[in-house]
């Protein structure tokens, strides 16, 4: 007989792991990928590539080399920075582009706070913001590329909401509800089909790697407050609907608001990081610069968290 | 709807696969070795010495303080020595040996199959008889069970819980008396409900015990005693942890550091109520329980419920019920998720023995720690609401006043954490020393 | 234009003399009063911080010195050692006897060799979780766990564990026997012991209260308890308690008696120079303390 083995209780242990979570959230991607591949062709694989390749490219270097620690690229967290930085850049982004974005998200955003689990602020996120704060021609650039399927040209030039915030609510006025849901015109690769993106939140759901709590609050709240604005005013308020289909509302919802780093741990906490979520968007959406929030809103929340996690803890057994 | 508690849990896998094996009575081994721990609580004290003749059901230790039990011979024969054997966890603990010689039992022990159902009136009696017959829970903590059923002053139970949840995965011993001794249960619980004044007596069984809810409830039935009923409960781990039992069959919540009775409950195992039986009814004292030998690697006909007697070794059961498979990396004494891993198979069966339970290393091995990714799933599991995560970075770094006021000191350990973190940080294993560090300081602060 | 400057130049000066003074003001008024000679006191002591003198920290342990001044028999720092406590004492005007250095000492011998292991751990790596958890991975219940509790408890990075024994080993050069090491043991394996003279040291390197036969069955290093070391002593400087010999360091004149006597290697003399050395494996001057034990064993 072997040497028996000795440990404390318990001994057994649950099947999920890290890896299986994180690589969860890779598979509830894929919809939004194939869409925008299928549609934005040679130049979004291009994008998503290059951008998937430098985030595990650089985790490794830097857990290797420059923190000389174990390698963290198995647990597919790197990937998922990668696919979500490239979801959120339009597909004519330059690939050096990408690659710095790539940087700031991975070095910046992950490495420097200590890597996974230290992040304060959703590194995807980060290296989108950088993007569009330093070179904002490349990254409101929606000229079309040549897709593998359809062909939709009747809004090249820029997204929905860009032409709402343009020429005001009649800009948009000929713009099909139906075509959003399934796939979108203009825009960043990960916001052209909202049916996608809702079947890959639909898996995170029933696989239990996400609570549906963040994710409600937003959309709930972004409804609510559109839906007050839109009903006293509705030629100067874009509506509830066009608000929730629009700007990566639901990529950033689903993926980016509910990343376990960044968000707070407790269920009443996450309610109220939704909703600051959603208010902070669409304050940006209707008195902003900018045509979209979603990525200002996460960022700006993600650094209530700690605090959040400090006010809303879980309710203790015989501690009523 | 089908009642559970309200906080946490998790759903591992059932692996009741000796559910269908019949208990059968294990042969007594040529000699055995009584631990005089077998309770919680002061070790009891022999009384006893080399050379001394017992028979079975005579007292070999008594108790040694008032949380503490007497303990008595299984076996018939001649003691050899009084010193100390290692226990499961490789610890020096006073054993008694016994050289097994026929099978003379002590005077006024019923052996006969017939069902006392007629209770005694004398509450005292009934209370001292299960005192002298060293009545124990047998639901893991092994704490005495007059004890427990003795309300202190000012205090009234409102509801008496016998817990046949049996919710660890892979124990099956509790769930095979509840079919084949589902009367002597009924009677024990009927006894126990008469000593706490008569208060309601509810036996909560989950859902994915069917065949045990029908035998119990037939012989709730057939018996005929008044406020004895049956709940079925649905299937969630840790429901046979005691707060857990109370928070879904009464749906009232232990106050920290408090007891049960504080709450009017009083919670005790199937297996308890079938030692009440015997040892008010039979004046048997407790030296026999039922334990499974399981596990995957196990073919089914190597799978076993056996009828022990104390002091058998370990190693004896394990050659008896076919040996120990070579795929078993880790044997268990006890459940998957709150059980002892031995290290020792010389060690004996106790009081509380209720499995060999045999793990291989793909099962059980744990996974190479990971960085905390903050998924909450710990805390999504705890049935306390504890936020394990937090507990353990600060048990890290000796923050004892954070740790007191997130509550460490409620702690059941009952592992749902371990169990449920990704990235296979030792929660428990931090935190129960914490636990223990926190709860001393507490108990300090009050004697001041 | 210069009288923008000046204008300038004026305000500014102004709203910093006001500032100095407000700032003055509430200086003076929740001004802490302290004894003076406190800071003094934490200037000559090492800053270490380690706890290892009783108090909270190196401010504390000033604190204490001040308030039980002029008698400072109470105090020690073990990292600054008696030349530090002269410092202090100098500080405050007072005398103090000098300490007998010491030096924390491993008291198990239970190698991967000498005890063999009898299951396998897969908990935390901690011998405090490992400790209450059960008896250890070795037949041996008082031995040595080997999860480090020591080396992560030690500051001044003058424990390490061995890899080949599984033990671990103490940096004489390094330990400044502030005792952490002692305070993280769950064995009660670590003593402090004096240095002794030329660093030479004879201790019981077992601490197993198991009956001899049990204790050697588990270990072959193990004190069997069999007081022949206790018979062999001419300064009875050992006592043999609970079936393990232990040697006072203030009555042991070196004399290594005891080790010769010594059925099962458990006695350890540490730091004596080599009797005689072997042509071929000429020692160090001072070599270290496991193969210095292990020579001299040899050749007696």
């Amino acid at each position: 007989m072997n040497k028996l083995l000795v440990s404390p209780s318990p001994h057994l242990h649950t099947k999920t792991s890290t890896k299986s979570l994180m690589r969860d959230v890779v598979i509830a991607l894929l919809p939004a990928v194939v869409v925008s591949v299928l549609c934005y062709g040679w130049s979004e694989l291009l994008v998503l590539g290059v951008s998937v390749a430098s985030c595990v490219l650089l985790e490794y270097l830097i857990t290797k080399y420059l923190l000389k620690g174990t390698c963290t690229i198995g647990d597919w967290s790197a990937v998922i920075t990668g696919v979500l930085l490239a979801l959120n850049l339009p597909a004519s982004t330059p690939w050096w582009v990408v690659f710095i974005g790539a940087v700031v998200a991975i070095g910046v955003a992950k490495m420097t706070f200590g890597g996974l689990g230290q992040n304060l602020f959703n590194p995807a996120i980060v290296g989108r913001v950088f993007l569009l704060i330093s070179f904002p021609t490349y990254m409101t650039d929606w000229t079309k590329p040549q897709g593998f399927i359809g062909n939709f040209d009747a809004y090249t030039g820029a997204t929905p909401l860009g032409i709402a915030k343009e020429g005001g609510i009649a800009a948009i006025e000929g713009l099909d509800y139906m075509d959003m849901l399934f796939v979108n015109i203009g825009g960043s690769a990960g916001e052209l089909s909202a049916l996608a993106l809702i079947a890959g939140f639909i898996y995170l759901l029933a696989r239990r790697v996400i609570r549906p709590y963040i994710t409600l609050s937003i959309l709930a709240t972004v409804a609510v407050f559109s839906g007050i604005f839109w009903a006293i005013d509705p030629m100067t308020y874009t509506d509830p609907v066009f608000n929730l289909l629009t700007g990566g509302m639901l990529l950033g919802s689903i993926f980016m608001a509910t990343d376990y780093v960044t968000s707070p741990m407790s269920n009443w906490g996450g309610v109220v990081f939704g909703i600051g979520i959603g208010l902070i968007t669409m304050l940006i959406r209707y008195f902003g610069a900018y045509p979209e929030g979603m990525s200002f809103a996460i960022l700006i929340m993600n650094s209530v968290v700690p605090l959040l996690n400090k006010w809303f803890h879980a309710k203790k057994y015989g501690r009523a | 709807m089908m009642k559970t508690f309200s906080i946490g849990g998790i759903h591992p896998s059932d692996s009741k696969i000796s559910k269908d094996c019949k208990i059968e009575v294990l042969p007594v081994p040529s000699k055995v070795f009584i631990s005089v721990a077998q309770h919680l609580g002061a070790p009891a004290t022999p009384v006893v010495k080399a050379g001394d003749q017992v028979k079975v059901g005579q007292i070999i230790a008594e108790p040694a303080g008032f949380i503490s039990a007497y303990v008595h011979s299984s076996v018939s024969g001649t003691v050899k020595s009084v010193g100390p054997r290692k226990d499961l966890a490789g610890n020096n603990v006073t054993h008694i040996e016994i050289d097994v010689e026929g099978d003379e039992w002590a005077e006024g022990i019923d052996l006969t199959d017939t069902l006392v159902t007629e209770i005694p009136s004398d509450n005292k009696a009934i209370l001292e008889k299960i005192k002298m017959n060293g009545v124990v829970g047998l639901g893991g903590a092994t704490f005495p069970a007059h004890v427990k059923l003795c309300p202190p002053p000012g205090k009234k139970a409102d509801c008496l819980i016998l817990n046949g949840a049996e919710c660890e995965p892979y124990l099956t011993s509790d769930y095979r008396i509840m079919l084949e001794r589902s009367k002597e249960i009924v009677i024990g619980a009927a006894i126990m409900k008469q000593v706490l004044g008569g208060c309601p007596a509810v036996i909560g069984i989950e859902e994915n015990k069917p065949e045990a809810i029908k035998a119990m409830s037939a012989a709730v039935a057939e018996l005929g005693y008044p406020g004895i009923s049956v709940m079925t409960l649905k299937k969630k781990y840790p429901q046979g942890g005691e707060k857990q039992l109370i928070d879904a069959v009464m749906g009232r919540q232990v106050k920290s550091m408090g007891l049960p009775i504080d709450v009017g409950a009083v919670v005790q195992n199937v297996a308890t109520s079938l030692a009440v039986y015997e040892a008010v009814q039979k004046n048997m004292p407790l030296i026999t329980n039922v334990l499974t030998v399981t596990g995957d690697c196990l073919p089914m006909d190597k799978q076993h419920n056996y009828k022990f007697r104390i002091g058998m070794p370990l190693s004896y059961v394990a050659e008896v019920a076919g040996g120990v498979p070579k795929e078993a990396a880790k044997i268990i004494s006890g459940g998957p998720m709150m059980g002892k891993a031995i290290a020792n198979l010389d060690a004996t069966t106790v009081k509380g023995s209720s499995s060999l339970l045999y793990l291989t290393a793909e099962q059980t091995v744990r996974g190479v720690e990971s960085a905390c990714i903050r998924c909450g799933k710990c805390a999504e599991a705890c049935p306390m609401g504890l936020e394990p995560f937090l507990l353990q970075k600060y048990a890290r770094n000796n923050m004892m006043d954070e740790l007191e006021e997130n509550a460490v000191q409620d702690c059941i350990e009952c592992g749902c954490c371990l169990y449920s973190c990704p990235a296979n940080i030792p929660l428990l294993d931090i935190i129960r020393l914490a636990k223990g560090d926190v709860i001393r300081i507490i108990r300090g602060r009050g004697q001041k | 234009m210069t009288t923008t400057i000046i204008w300038t130049i004026a305000i500014l000066t102004v709203l910093g003399a006001l500032l100095a003074v407000v700032l003055y003001i509430v200086a003076e008024k929740f001004k802490v009063e302290e004894d003076p000679r406190i800071d003094e006191v934490e200037k000559v002591l090492p800053g270490a911080n380690c706890g290892g003198c009783g108090q909270a920290g190196c401010r504390a342990f000033a604190q204490f010195c001040v308030e039980s001044s002029p008698n400072l028999d109470k105090c020690f720092c073990p990292v600054g050692g008696n030349d530090g406590m002269q410092k202090v004492a100098a500080v405050l005007g007072v005398e103090v006897a000098a300490k007998e250095p010491q030096v924390a000492v491993v008291r198990c011998n239970g190698t991967c060799e000498n005890r063999p292991r009898t299951n396998e751990y897969g908990g935390y790596q901690s011998c405090r979780v490992k400790a209450t958890l059960y008896s250890g991975d070795t037949g041996c219940s008082f031995g040595c766990l080997g999860c480090g509790d020591c080396v992560a408890a030690c500051q001044f990075g003058a424990i390490s564990m061995d890899p080949a024994t599984g033990l671990p080993v103490v940096d004489e050069e390094k330990c400044t026997a502030c005792g952490a090491c002692v305070k993280a043991c769950p064995k009660n394996i670590i003593e402090l012991r004096n240095k002794g003279r030329r660093n030479m040291r004879v201790f019981v390197s077992c601490v197993n209260k198991d009956k001899g036969a049990v204790a050697r069955k588990a270990c072959k290093a193990a004190c069997i308890g069999c007081s022949k070391c206790a018979k062999v002593c001419p300064f009875e400087a050992i006592t043999v308690e609970n079936n393990v010999a232990y040697i006072d360091f203030t009555k042991c004149k070196l004399c290594k008696k005891c080790v010769a006597e010594c059925p099962t290697g458990a006695i350890h003399a540490v730091n004596f120079p080599v009797v005689k050395p072997k042509p071929e494996a000429a020692p160090a001057p001072k070599p270290a303390e496991a193969p210095a034990a292990e020579t001299v064993k040899k050749e007696e």
